[in-house]
């Protein structure tokens, strides 16, 4: 018994190694974080659109249907980065997307939109950023995917890549999709 | 030598007036002073995000700068420290607070100390009481006292 006890130790160190070591082996970034939101229904925010002739959206319009929402800002580097995968999946009609441009000027967003293409079926402008803060945003681009109940289901903080929507947001949606039809 | 003394002496005076570097700009500060305080207070224990080891009092990003002027808002509105902390915690998570919070899952987090502390008394007791029972075991015999001077006389002549 009393020998036992010295066992335990280096029980415990190797338990805690283990599992400092995981994410270590794993390559996740520790600074990348979880959503607060994860199940909870999207904050209800009433933002304008950044067009005077597209329309805008607020939480009720997120009900019925998944949607990538996906905050962007024309100051933002790393946004040029994710936008050609945004093109793609508005070309491809993967998923509904929608836009929330981020702390920038209206007519630096536009041309930003003009520039690049405007993969954004629906645009609100979060000038202040308030809005941002409701919804937990800490860096653009940040993109959430939301379930047909208005639910958020994950969240991805940084430019979306090809690997990140296969592995991380495609399998999410299926799931979500597949749930539909029962 | 009272001369370095004394240097030293007004050197460690002026520490005293040393102030930690904020990034606090002077129009984000309240005119009430007794809320600008509490505002300090909140801001620096919460976690900046971008930086994510400073606090939103410490950091010059815009999202420290937008967090502090939403705590001096929200007091300003009357809300208490907790209610800014709830806020908060519900947009950004547990994490956005410098000192994580004491509940269930933080439950090792708080005591984990407190129990390695016990396991290590526990184990110097019985380490302790193991070599108390060697020590007070039976002396040597005869044979084993000669045995023992004839090994010490070998190793002197070596």
């Amino acid at each position: 018994m009393a020998k036992t006890i010295f066992v335990l130790p280096f029980l415990v160190f190797f338990g805690v190694v283990t599992y400092f070591i995981i994410p270590i082996v794993k390559k996740s970034d520790p600074k990348l974080l979880p959503s607060a939101l994860i199940d909870k229904d999207v904050p209800e925010n009433k933002l304008p659109p950044l067009f005077k002739n597209k329309t805008g959206f607020d939480h009720e319009d997120l009900v019925g249907g998944e949607t990538l929402v996906n905050f962007f800002s024309s100051w933002c580097g790393p946004c040029r980065v994710e936008h050609d995968i945004l093109m793609k999946i508005s070309e491809e009609k993967t998923i509904r997307l929608f836009g929330i441009n981020y702390k920038d000027q209206t007519q630096a967003a536009i041309r930003w939109l003009d520039e690049l293409g405007d993969p954004f079926e629906k645009i609100v402008a979060d000038k202040d950023g308030r809005a941002a803060i409701d919804w937990g945003v800490y860096g653009v681009p940040e993109t959430y995917l939301i379930d047909k109940e208005g639910k958020v289901r994950y969240r991805h903080v940084g430019p979306l890549t090809e690997r990140v929507l296969e592995e991380k947001l495609m399998p999410i949606i299926q799931l979500l999709r597949n749930k539909k039809d029962e | 030598m009272s001369r370095i003394r004394a240097f030293s002496l007004v050197a460690l005076g002026c520490l005293i007036y040393i102030q930690p570097i904020m990034a606090v700009e002077p129009n984000e500060r309240l005119a009430d002073p007794l809320l600008e305080e509490r505002a300090r207070m909140l801001s620096q224990n919460i976690r900046c995000l971008v930086c994510q080891n400073q606090s939103i009092d410490d950091s010059n990003a815009t999202l420290a700068k937008d967090l502090r002027a939403l705590v001096r808002e929200k007091l300003t509105a009357g809300a208490t420290n907790d209610e800014i902390f709830d806020f908060l915690v519900d947009r950004y998570g547990d994490f956005i607070l410098l000192n994580p919070p004491f509940k269930a899952s933080t439950y090792l987090l708080w005591y984990g100390p407190l129990i390695f502390l016990i396991v290590g008394l526990l184990m110097t007791v019985l380490v302790m009481k193991k070599s108390k029972r060697r020590a007070s075991e039976k002396p040597l015999s005869q044979e084993e006292r000669v045995s023992l001077s004839k090994l010490l006389e070998q190793k002197d002549e070596t």
